[in-house]
């Protein structure tokens, strides 16, 4: 084979590789589209399910499902960027460090459903909280962690030294560095690991089986104290506890939960990429 | 014990005391060896030598950005006005405001002229705009800046070119209306029109701040040094009055630095 022939195979190689890799994606969520979408409307969006399930919409699937997102948000973010600044501005490298930063990577291994079982010991039965919102918002909240600090200390890291040299050369302290040109820089950044961090907990359903969600509660929830639906547990229940589900309905919420997940995405980037207009360096 | 009002010192007393200070990076390589000088006031001090002869590191030390290097090793101090910078009650920020640095290459912060001029004022407190205004003028005035972008301080720092951004680092510093200016090879990334701008900003500044500097090469140091201390292998070889060291320097190594047989 001459060299341009090799070039020819390697190039086509590379590519059926590439499409074999997106042809499912795009199978799976064009498949998702197709069945789902008739289902999907106003009225399928805001009521609750009836008739054992076989009938009516998924409002409040889709709203717990947003509250415990917030929940998530609200627990892991501060928390987490707490522990990115620590970790990446004020803990040397030692021991300590080192061994919590071998924590974080092997919490982020951990399988979601261990979560699941850990929240139920101690925000459900230990602290006596119930299975609640706020349960399960703690569980999800704990799981979102190593994702988000993890991000959120590389982007912090990747804030030039030289910033952090010439304002601690112009008598800012410390904490006057990181708030005024360290966390406007690496913004970006901590915010793509948390809403990482929040799609992946707006679609797990282990860590909420035990902790939260309701096989059955059309009622709405009033307080952080309360059980809700939520959409993934939701979406497994009808469709494997349910029989005679019309096929629309399970497609109807998938997609549902498909776009949920998307449209966090979607906000992260464009959010991302004002952030990053305004800031020119 | 605060940095803050000393009494009225003497016209001469030297502002900076460095007394038997050494100091050595965390792998061991030693900076400094038991290195003392005075830096007298309203006088451009001049610290030259080959590289690696710890001029920086002398200078970062005696504002204590030295801090930042972790697992360092420190003998002797450094008096600024007859008090010890490293006593543990010494406020950083404070003494980094009074005893400002200016770094070799030009470093903006990210925002605009004003926001970058306001910046250690803004840090150290004062809020009034008028103060703010003030400072501004005055120091972008003191650092020959202010013509060039008096219509267009909202506008970013790095639309500046190169020789302005040097220029508004300087502003910077004296913005905060400190007593030295530490110039760490400030003429470094310029072209020789901004060179001469910013020397004589120099010879202007020198009337009411104690300047050190680490110059550019050895001609530069001939030009702006009042007082000049030669450095080798982190030792001081020899100091005192510019014009002499340059001419008739009394250490054979300094003679054979300064006439380019090394360095």
């Amino acid at each position: 084979m001459t060299r341009q022939q090799t070039q020819r195979v390697a190039s086509a190689l590379i590519t059926l590789v590439a499409a074999v890799v997106v042809l499912p994606i795009v199978a799976v969520i064009g498949f998702i589209v197709v069945e789902g979408a008739p289902t999907i409307g106003p009225r399928f969006l805001t009521t609750a399910p009836s008739e054992g399930m076989t009938a009516g919409g998924i409002g409040p699937a889709l709203l717990g499902t947003v509250y415990l997102t917030l929940g998530t948000a609200l627990i892991s973010m501060p928390l987490a960027i707490g522990a990115a600044i620590y970790l990446a501005e004020y803990a040397g490298e030692n021991r300590l460090t080192a061994a919590v930063r071998l924590a974080i990577v092997n919490l982020a291994g951990i399988p979601s459903i261990v979560y699941g079982l850990f929240g139920l010991g101690m925000f459900v039965l230990f602290f006596g909280l119930g299975t609640s919102i706020l349960a399960g918002s703690l569980t999800l909240g704990l799981m979102t962690l190593p994702v988000v600090i993890s991000t959120a200390e590389e982007a912090i890291l990747a804030v030039p030294q030289e910033f952090r040299l010439t304002s601690l050369s112009l008598g800012a302290t410390k904490w006057q560095t990181i708030r005024h040109h360290v966390l406007p820089h690496a913004l970006p950044g901590i915010l793509t690991g948390v809403i990482l961090g929040l799609s992946r907990a707006a679609g797990e359903t282990a860590p909420i089986l035990f902790t939260v969600a309701a096989f059955y509660l059309p009622e709405l929830p009033d307080s952080v104290y309360d059980q809700t639906m939520a959409l993934p547990y939701h979406l497994y229940v009808i469709s494997t506890q349910v029989p005679g589900m019309p096929l629309g309905l399970q497609y109807g919420t998938a997609l549902t939960l498909l776009l949920v997940v998307l449209s966090l995405t979607l906000v992260a980037s464009v959010i991302r990429s004002r952030v990053r207009r305004r800031r020119e360096w | 014990m605060s940095l803050a009002p000393s009494p009225a010192p003497s016209r001469d007393e030297p502002v900076l005391s460095i007394r038997g200070l050494t100091f050595a990076y965390p792998d061991g390589t030693a900076a400094l060896r038991d290195l003392t000088l005075d830096i007298p006031p309203r006088q451009v001090t001049v610290l030259f030598g080959p590289s690696r002869s710890g001029k920086s590191t002398l200078l970062r030390l005696m504002n204590r950005l030295s801090d930042l290097v972790e697992g360092a090793h420190r003998e002797g101090t450094i008096l600024f006005r007859g008090r010890d910078i490293f006593a543990p009650t010494v406020d950083v920020s404070d003494l980094r405001r009074r005893i400002s640095m200016v770094f070799a290459i030009p470093t903006p912060l990210p925002g605009s002229i004003w926001d970058n001029l306001t910046y250690g004022p803004r840090m150290a407190g004062i809020r009034n705009p008028d103060v703010l205004a003030d400072r501004v003028e005055r120091s972008l005035r003191q650092a020959a800046l202010w013509d060039e972008v008096a219509d267009r301080l909202a506008s970013s720092a790095f639309a500046l070119s190169g020789g302005q951004k040097q220029r508004l680092c300087l502003a910077r510093s004296l913005a905060m209306e400190p007593e030295v200016i530490l110039l760490d090879n400030p003429t470094s990334g310029l072209d020789p029109i901004s060179t001469v701008i910013v020397e004589e900003s120099l010879s202007e500044l020198k009337r009411e701040y104690a300047i050190v500097m680490v110059p550019h090469s050895v001609q530069q140091a001939a030009r702006l040094a009042d007082t000049a201390a030669f450095l080798l292998d982190g030792e001081l070889v020899e100091a005192g009055p510019g014009r002499p060291m340059f001419t008739l320097p009394a250490d054979r190594r300094t003679e054979d630095y300064v006439t380019g047989r090394f360095g």
